[in-house]
This record gives C-alpha cells, structure tokens and sequence, in this order.
C-alpha cells in the first residue's frame, strides 16, 4: 500500500527493511543511534535494532569508514552514515583508495559490500566548506557506484539496491530534501541503480539532472511551457553507472539537450553527459549541449549568494531559451 | 545543597580512592596519572646469550624451521633485489635484518587467523602459505599474483602507508561478532605511525576490545626521515597506553622475544582480552625501496653498528649452544634456501606472464553495461594490435 512519507523516512525504511531481511546488515556513522542521527534519518532505530547494530562512533571519518570496510570484507554489509559528505574528504583514502578497489587488487577474493552514505550539495547556508558536492570529484574513481535520489519514492528503493549491492555504493542525500513528502508504497522495492527516469516527457528540448536539482528543472519546465517550449526532464537516479541510453533516445528525439548539475562545471558529472551526447548524438543535434553549473566559486553563507551561486530556475530558463534558439 | 560538614572534593582525594584511569569525575589534583607500563622484553642478547630465566624453551623442530624461514626471507631479499636491478621486477622493498620481525610474528597464527602486511613484509607472507614464485608475479605487476593462495587468510599488502589498520580493526570487530574466536595481526612502520588513521584504529580497538595485535616495526627510516624527525617520543610503544591498548616494546632482532610477545598477544586477543600493540625495534638495514638509495643521507657507520645486531646470526647462536645448529648445518641450510629461490624464479620466468586481457577482471562484482562496452573494445584495440 501506497502513503505519503518524507524523503528521510523512505531512507529510515530502506534500512530498517534491509536489516530485518539480512542479519549482517548494519548502520555506523556519528550520532546515529542514542541520538537518532544528526538529521533523525535513523530515528527510532536504536531502539528496534540494539547498540550492536546501530553504532555510534568518535568523531572519526577514517575511523569508522575503514572499520566499515573490513567489516565488509569479512561478510558483513554496513551502512555507513556521513553526516555530510563535506565530511567524506577527510577519508578519502579509505572510500576511494580501499573500498573501490579492494576486490580488484585481491584479485576477486575479498569483495567490498558497503553503503556510505549521507548529505550532500549546500545545506542551505552552511558555508563553504560544509556544502560540497562529491559526485563530479567521485565519479572519477572506478570501482563503486553512485546513486543520488531526487524523491522520497527513488530514495527508497534505490537504497535499497544500494544495500543488496556487492560493490561499494556512495548514496548522495540533501539535506534540503529530507523534508519533502512523497507517495512511497509500504513494501520493500528496489529501484535498479544505472536506470534513468524520465519525470516528464516532451518534444523540443532534453533536460538531463540529478538529485536536488531536478527540482529546479520542473520548476523551471513551468515557466518554459508558458512561452511555448515542450520540454523533457530525465532524472538520472544514478551517476556511475550512467544510464546514457535514456539521454541518447530523448536527445535523438528532442535535438537539444540541457545539463543540469549541482557540481562545479570542470571535469564535472555535466562534463561527462555533454561529452557523450556529443559524441553519440553529434548528428542529431540542433547546438551544442548546454550546461547549468554551480558558479566555480566556493558555496558562499550569505543565503542571497548561496541560491545565485547553485543551478535555479533563472539559469535553466536562461540555457534552454539559449539551446533552442529562443533567447 | 551539600551539608555543612561535607568533606570537600581536596579532602575526599585519599590515594585508596584514586579511580582508575579513564574516569572523568575522578579528582583533579596535582598527582600524575598512571597509564600503565610499557613491557620491555629482550630473551636473546646481542651476543645470542639468554637472558635468566627468560628461555621460551620452544620445541627443536619449531626453532629450525623459524631458523629456516628467517633464511629464506634473506635468500628472497638479496635475490628480488638482484631480479629489480636486472630490470625483472618494477620496485621493490627490501627487509634485510627484519627477519625476526617478519617471521616473529606471524608464526603463532592458525590458519583461521587474519594477517595483514605492509609491502615489506613478504617474509611473513611466505611463512602464511605463499610461494615465492607467487610473490614474484606479484612485485612483478602480474594480476595472478594478486589475490593470496586459496584458504591464506591475508590482506593484500598496502602500499598506502598505514591504509590498511583501520580496515583490519574493523575485520577484527567483525570476527567478534560472529563469535569466531580468532585474531588479526596487522603490520606497519614506525612512519605509518605518524598517520592519524593509526591512530584511530587504536583508538576504535581499545574502545570495541577488538581481537587485534598491532606490530609497529620501528626500523628507524621512514624512506630518508629519521625516527627522531618522525616522533618527538622515540618509545612509540608509549602511545598505545594512551588510548587503552596494552603496549609492550620487543627487541625486533631478537627471534625468541617476538614470538613470545606475539604469542601472548594473539592468545589474549583470542580470548576476549583485548587488543596489544607491539613496537618491534630493529632497523632497516637495506634501502627504502629500489626507488631509493639511502648514501645520500645515512652515515653508514649507522648500519655496522647494527651488523652486529643480526637477527640471523644471533639466533644461531643460540642454537649452536643448544647443539640444535652447527655452523655446517647452518651452511646447508643457506645453500638450500637459495637454491629453492633460484627454482623459484625459474618457475617464475617459465610460467608467468602479464595476462594484457585481465585488467578489468574484480573491478566490480557487477559489471556496469558501460564498463563492459570499454572492456570489450580494450579486447578489441589488444585484437587489431596483435597482442596475445
């Protein structure tokens, strides 16, 4: 059966399911269990769980992500909550130097079943060095993968992909959207990860984002049906692997396309689908792709530069109008 | 409210009720804290002498074949060296006069047990189960030589200094959830040591009592940097006491005090005891690695001085004097050792070779559709090339 729940409530359930199905199952991570995790995500848990399934730790990224991966590799399936993914930077070598590749340099003998996972993007005035977004610098690393769910519905159900996985995944939250209430059924399901959506159909333009930002996307879709352009929202669910075909099949349809992506332009996620609609769909299109960014500066605190700084409505409107000769 | 004639916090301070350390609400005066000893232990002297009292009286078959490994690992040493400089291996680390560390501590292990080396520590490798042919493919690049022999319960060794502690204590956590009562023995350098990310693995041991035993191997260098530049306390052992780990600092030259302290550790380890840090003192005799020549900024009059300290030479000693070696005996012994490394090697250029068509193997337990498409035109590109 089908109710309305928040978006942190769909990832609790993801993880209270996985955990009634597989004993080997658990969650580690800062404040997750007495205090019921520093966003309640992981309310309520302690007390259906116990401490030895629900751990809190020092203050420790390294620490607990790399005890996360050897307990990995002895069988065990931990989910290991970032307060943030800002967070993340300070264990760098263990998520993207043993998790991703522990299974290749054991030549297939130890693999690394682990979820990490948490916020990510601005918070909303959080200053810049609390407000990263990972996935351009991440999705550079063979050997995870990477999901970034943009509804209550999706978190659910790619989580729970995420948690039956054999190979480390990296799940990208927002703590902008943990609030947001969505249709999500009381059963267990899984979405699979490397399967784009398309939220909503159309004929002159491809618009292609992820997480937070497709949001903006159907905001600005709104403003953009008024003047006359029928546009096309894909939602990539997952960044690594990238569900290109998706775009490919809109693009060769629509002829233009649009990136939007919450990362700072260079060498970014956007980078990548530009680069591949290019080179797949080079006699397809009408212009070149164009691509809505983050400014390349660090996230600013004032709350007026932070929303001018990050991808919006204005700049999308701006970039479709632009790729499709409407300006 | 406190009444009246309430001794103060000063006056309840008699030394009877000094709490134990770690207690937070414990008084604040000017006594200093204890945190515990550091255990120093040394069996064999430099001259291969026991100290009183101290003989572990270990079986004859078990000291000659701790012997023969130790000798070995030289014979391995000193040949891979030869094998890198003739351009056979890409880099490698040698271990020359750590012989009693490597062996030290790993020969108590069962086969259940978990070890977890560093890139310096083939010979503790070879005593867990790997052929030295093996090791070859693997200093050598050759994906065969990656994953450990069926049924070796070995880490791959870390190249990233200090990387792998923190996955072992959490392996370790592991096994004592499951109730197997086994332990991991996790190896490193006196340089790693200057990496947080050890410091947090001792930290999540003592507090979860993890089934772990930490062989810090103080060789003195970390590549050029003196252990004086590395650590404003050249005890490292000290440290461990600091975050609750029984700590003990064992002569590394010294067989017989390793295997004993490793012993004991692992025992407790097993037994719910908790986690022990061992700083193994011996020295790098050798280089860094073959990327590096250390006569640029060591003294070498340094490493005479510790030539005198042979782990090899001292424990042979030892058992001369126990009519368990005689000098032939340890001749033939040698000789054998390297003749079983030459046929290593032999097998090694006979058989191996870099398999170009298994570098995506284990990147993913499930193949990305993109991957795979990348997989299959680096086939394609190897096709068009020629190559085998």
């Amino acid at each position: 059966m089908t109710r309305e729940i928040h978006f942190r409530d769909a990832l609790r359930e993801a993880m209270s399911d996985e955990m009634r199905r597989d004993e080997r199952v658990f969650l580690i991570g800062e404040e997750v269990a007495e205090y019921d995790g520093a966003y309640k995500v992981s309310k309520g848990m302690l007390e259906e769980f116990g401490p030895r399934r629900i751990i809190d730790t020092p203050i420790s990224e390294t620490g607990f992500a790399g005890l996360g991966i050897g307990a990995a590799m002895m069988g065990l399936r931990p989910i290991v909550e970032f307060m943030s993914w800002s967070f993340s930077l300070v264990c760098a070598d263990q998520i993207l130097n043993n998790a991703p590749k522990m299974l290749y340099m054991s030549g297939g003998q130890f693999g690394c079943p682990i979820v990490f996972r948490g916020n990510d993007g601005a918070g909303g005035q959080l200053g810049s060095t609390h407000s990263w977004c990972v996935e351009s610098l991440y999705a550079n690393v063979p050997g995870m993968k990477i999901i970034i769910p943009s509804n209550p519905y999706d978190a659910k159900g790619l989580l729970t992909s995420a948690i039956q996985a054999d190979d480390p995944v990296f799940c990208l939250e927002s703590e902008r959207m943990l609030s947001m209430a969505g249709d999500v059924p009381e059963e267990s399901y899984t979405i699979p990860i490397g399967k784009a959506h398309i939220v909503r159909p159309g004929t002159d333009c491809t618009i292609v984002s992820f997480g937070r930002a497709v949001h903006f996307c159907m905001e600005a879709v709104e403003t953009l049906a008024k003047e006359g352009i029928d546009c096309e929202v894909i939602d990539g669910r997952s960044i690594k692997p990238l569900d290109i075909d998706t775009i490919v099949a809109s693009v060769r349809k629509t002829n233009r396309c649009v990136v939007v992506d919450q990362s700072w332009s260079f060498a970014s996620v956007g980078s990548e689908v530009a680069a591949e609609v290019h080179r797949m769909c080079f006699d397809d299109l009408d212009n070149h792709v164009y691509r809505v960014h983050s400014d390349d500066v660090p996230a600013p605190y004032a709350w007026n530069l932070e929303q001018e700084m990050l991808p919006n409505a204005h700049k999308i409107c701006q970039a479709v109008r632009g790729v499709t000769y409407t300006a | 409210m406190p009444e009246a004639n309430q001794p103060t916090r000063a006056e309840q301070n008699t030394p009877s009720e000094v709490p134990p350390p770690g207690h937070i609400d414990g008084p604040f005066d000017s006594r200093s804290i204890d945190l515990g000893r550091i255990e120093s232990l040394q069996v064999l002297d430099e001259h291969g002498q026991v100290e009183d009292g101290l003989d572990p009286k270990y079986d004859d078959e078990t000291l000659l074949k701790v012997h023969r490994a130790m000798v070995l690992t030289r014979a391995f040493d000193a040949r891979m060296l030869a094998m890198q400089r003739q351009g056979q291996m890409g880099t490698f680390a040698p271990n020359l006069g750590q012989e009693a560390c490597m062996i030290g501590q790993v020969w108590s292990l069962g086969p259940d047990d978990w070890f977890a080396p560093s890139y310096r520590s083939f010979g503790a490798q070879i005593w867990r189960g790997w052929s030295m042919e093996h090791l070859m493919r693997l200093w050598a690049g050759y994906h065969s030589g990656f994953p450990p022999p069926d049924g070796v319960k070995d880490l791959p060794f870390s190249i990233v200094i200090g990387s792998h502690v923190l996955p072992s204590v959490g392996l370790a956590m592991a096994m004592r959830r499951a109730q197997d009562a086994h332990c991991a023995v996790v190896n490193f350098g006196d340089g790693a040591f200057s990496q947080g990310s050890v410091s947090e693995a001792l930290n999540f041991a003592a507090v979860e009592q993890a089934p772990i035993v930490f062989v810090c191997e103080n060789n003195g260098w970390a590549i050029s940097t003196p252990i004086d530049k590395q650590s404003g306390n050249d005890v490292l052992a000290t440290r461990g006491l600091g975050f609750g780990v029984r700590s003990l600092r064992v002569d590394g030259n010294d067989i017989l005090a390793m295997m004993m302290a490793t012993q004991e550790a692992c025992r407790r380890a097993r037994e719910g005891q908790g986690p022990t840090l061992i700083e193994a003192v011996t020295y790098r005799m050798s280089l860094h690695t073959t990327a590096d020549d250390p006569s640029v900024y060591r003294d070498e009059s340094l490493v005479d001085a510790w030539k005198n300290r042979c782990p090899i030479a001292r424990f042979e000693t030892y058992l001369a004097n126990r009519n368990l070696l005689s000098s032939e005996q340890a001749d033939q012994v040698r000789a054998a050792c390297e003749q079983e490394v030459l046929d290593a090697r032999t097998q090694f250029r006979e058989t191996a070779v870099a398999e170009p068509r298994q570098i995506f193997d284990h990147l993913y337990a499930e193949m990305p559709d993109e991957l795979e498409e990348q997989r299959l035109e680096y086939l394609r590109r190897l096709d068009r090339k020629g190559v085998k």
